[in-house]
């Protein structure tokens, strides 16, 4: 017989499975999810969950996909957050301190709870990537930030009403297009293929036989 | 942690990594791969397959399940659809927001058509999304677009469409410049040049990535500048059918909305399927690597307009899926693992196949160690293989799983299994298909004036994809799509909106003496426990 526990999926109760994640919980109790629900790996940020487990005064946060179910677990789905999300033109910003005066500018009422940090789903310092933004070091702020899912759960817990998944976005964007030195050979590659330095023998190549190609596939050189 | 009854061949793998450290296993000749993949690949077990009785591919062999789907009911068959109420009236409409529909959304937008985004989950949930390992493209200065055809022809068994291949090919460097003006963050050396690794079949280190979250940094940027530009998006609405006109050209869609049900239409004077694959379908059974929303859909309604499929039989299995713990099952370890060194290796810690084989060579392999030979270690789900990751940090150093592999960390270390210590347990996972819908090399299919781009279409790839080529396949065709949708779009005259292929569709099929219970596209997998 497989160990059962108790949860209350919006209140409700429920006996499931013990080794199951609360997303096939909730499966499991009958649900079809539509929403709350994406990539099912921990990518998408689709299912971002609160719970408190009976007894303990502390509201938690998880990955509903990445997360197993806890008796007497009390389970309420965050699939939707109203993140602020600023337009701009990609080419026509500039990787300085006013951007993000400009489009983010509650960044700078942070009042350093650290709340942002404790709920992250993805065990990222996000308090500290806001730091970095504050102080326009946007390359730092896209590195502390990179694993970022984007679920929202940090933007909930915020008094300062940071939409942080949108600030790191941005600075990420920012590092990549601007900060980060473009890789050269690349350009050159586009360039080459433009001017048809290639088409003569991609040409030749595609005219072979196939028993011609597999010959030259079987005996080609693997880099090591 | 790992069960005590798995500790001992644990041991075991322990036991022979010094001596598997700089030692690389044969590659297989042409002959033995072929052998093996005959015996072991799900794709040659016949049990696993059906021929269509109606439609394009009449005759042809498809995955049951595919089959099932292709051949239910639509989901307007009882339903009265009021084709003059226009809901949506725009020039090029997109159905998928993964890489593809958003790629084909900005270059659309960028030669002047009025573009629209649905999809039935949100914008991003797609396998763009978790694409982990890399994309490939031919810009290295020992690389050419031609070593790169060789290397996507050999693994695709010859059979990819040449001209389609040739635009993969020559097209993939502009297509990562691209990302990397809309500012996605590659893997580089502090000079900017790119990191790059070997992916299975590769004959040069071509696989540009972003840790192992390449594909999710490629899908939020892309994300991002959709939102930027304004393209206006319908989520949680699922495209359930095309609408043609009465000169047989694609002209909209039916739309559901996927929480009211609500039926809309969009008139368009183009249209792209991007609704990417079909790993929910869980052909032969096999568990996914594949996102929630991956069931075919595209390819149910492209086929009852008339668009026809190519290499329907032909899935990707993933070598390593997640097969322990049984939370995680199925969920995708990246290639990039056995980029890094990480070899397969058995219950007795051999290595049993060069780890960087074609992925239906390795799967095929893994298969036949668990099946025939035995030498599997059991779970509660079937038997399966280590994956010996320690070795990465033993030939790369210490920090480089956390460095260039974090989602595989976090993923294993949630169930106290560090994976920089200890070797993780895969089995292959349904992941790709490599057929689709077909197109030439305009992304356009055989219904005028509908095209379809990304996993969603078939033939670039062959009968076996490489790593690292759909995330390309998805950028460089979504690009073509949308640009070459966009300027047809231009001298398109709707005519009278119709439905009728939908009635006509239905009545081959009772022609053909097919009574179906189902209803089409799935939309969803239906994972609710019936009581």
């Amino acid at each position: 017989m497989e160990e059962m526990v108790n949860v209350y999926i919006m209140g409700k109760k429920y006996t499931v499975p013990a080794n199951l994640t609360i997303m096939k919980a909730m499966e499991y109790a009958g649900y079809q999810l539509i929403r709350g629900c994406g990539c099912r790996s921990g990518f998408c940020g689709a299912c971002a969950t609160i719970y408190r487990v009976k007894g303990d005064r502390e509201l938690k946060v998880c990955l509903a996909c990445q997360t197993k179910v806890e008796n007497e677990m009390y389970i309420a789905m965050l699939p939707f957050f109203p993140l602020v999300k600023q337009v701009y033109d990609i080419n026509k910003i500039k990787p300085d301190e006013q951007i993000m005066m400009q489009l983010y500018p509650e960044i700078y009422s942070c009042i350093g709870c650290n709340s942002c940090t404790k709920s992250c789903t993805q065990g990222l310092n996000v308090m500290r990537y806001i730091a970095y933004a504050q102080r326009g070091e946007y390359e730092k702020c896209a590195e502390e930030s990179f694993d970022c899912v984007m679920c929202g759960v940090c933007s909930a817990r915020c008094p300062a009403g940071i939409s942080h998944p949108q600030v790191a976005l941005l600075a990420r964007r920012l590092a990549g297009k601007y900060l980060i030195p473009q890789f050269q050979q690349l350009a050159k590659r586009v360039k080459e293929i433009k001017e048809g330095k290639f088409e003569e023998s991609m040409k030749e190549l595609m005219k072979k036989s196939t028993d011609e190609l597999r010959e030259l596939y079987n005996k080609r050189e693997i880099e090591i | 942690m790992y069960p005590v009854e798995m500790l001992d061949s644990m041991k075991k793998v322990e036991t022979t990594r010094k001596e598997r450290i700089g030692f690389e296993p044969k590659r297989m000749t042409e002959e033995e791969k072929k052998n093996l993949l005959m015996q072991y690949h799900p794709d040659f077990n016949d049990k696993g397959f059906t021929e269509l009785k109606v439609g394009p591919n009449k005759g042809d062999k498809v995955p049951i399940e595919l089959a099932e789907l292709l051949q239910a009911n639509s989901r307007i068959k009882d339903v009265d659809i009021d084709l003059t109420k226009i809901g949506y009236d725009v020039d090029v409409l997109i159905i998928g927001g993964g890489g593809a529909g958003a790629s084909a959304a900005i270059e659309a937008q960028e030669n002047g058509a009025n573009v629209m985004i649905v999809t039935k989950l949100r914008m991003g949930d797609a396998n763009t999304m978790m694409a982990e390992g890399g994309i490939q493209a031919a810009d290295k200065e020992n690389d050419s677009p031609m070593i790169h055809y060789l290397d996507a022809l050999g693994g695709g068994h010859f059979a990819n469409k040449p001209e389609l291949l040739y635009k993969l090919v020559t097209e993939g460097p502009d297509a990562i410049k691209w990302l990397e003006d809309l500012g996605v963050m590659f893997d580089k050396a502090p000079d900017g040049t790119m990191i790059t690794t070997h992916g299975g079949g590769t004959s040069r280190k071509r696989l540009h990535a972003a840790r192992d979250y390449t594909g999710a940094e490629i899908m939020r940027v892309l994300r991002d500048e959709v939102i930027n530009r304004n393209i206006p998006i319908i989520d949680f609405t699922a495209a359930i059918e095309l609408i043609l006109d009465d000169g047989g050209k694609a002209a909209g869609a039916v739309l559901m909305n996927m929480e009211t049900g609500e039926f809309l239409v969009a008139r368009a004077k183009t249209v792209i399927i991007a609704t990417g694959g079909a790993g929910r379908l869980h052909y032969q059974g096999f568990p996914t690597s594949n996102h929630y929303g991956a069931t075919a859909d595209g390819l149910i309604f492209g086929y009852r307009a008339g668009a026809k499929l190519i290499y329907p039989d032909t899935l990707q299995y993933h070598p390593t899926g997640a097969a322990f713990p049984e939370q995680i099952y199925g969920a995708l370890v990246t290639e990039k693992v056995r980029s890094l060194g990480a070899m397969l290796v058995n219950v007795d810690g051999e290595a049993f196949v060069h780890p960087l084989e074609t992925r239906d060579v390795v799967s095929a392999a893994i298969i036949r160690e668990c099946k025939a030979r035995g030498k599997g270690i059991k779970t509660s789900e079937g038997h399966c293989v280590w994956l010996d990751t320690p070795m990465i940090e033993i030939l790369n150093g210490e920090g480089t799983i956390e460095k260039r592999i974090p989602a595989m960390l976090r993923m294993f270390m949630k169930y106290d299994i560090d994976i920089r210590k200890v070797p993780i347990l895969v089995y292959p996972t349904l992941h790709y298909q490599n057929g689709g819908l077909e197109i030439n090399s305009d992304c356009l299919t055989g219904v005028d004036n509908l095209y379809v781009a990304g996993e969603a279409s078939g033939g670039v790839h062959g009968r076996n994809r490489l790593m690292g080529n759909s995330l390309l396949d998805v950028i460089v065709f979504g690009r073509i799509a949308g640009r070459n949708a966009a300027e047809k779009s231009k001298n398109v005259k709707i005519g009278k909106l119709t439905l009728e292929h939908v009635k006509k569709f239905a009545k081959e099929m009772e022609q053909a003496g097919i009574s179906s219970d189902m209803v089409s596209p799935k939309l969803l997998p239906s994972y609710a426990r019936k009581s």
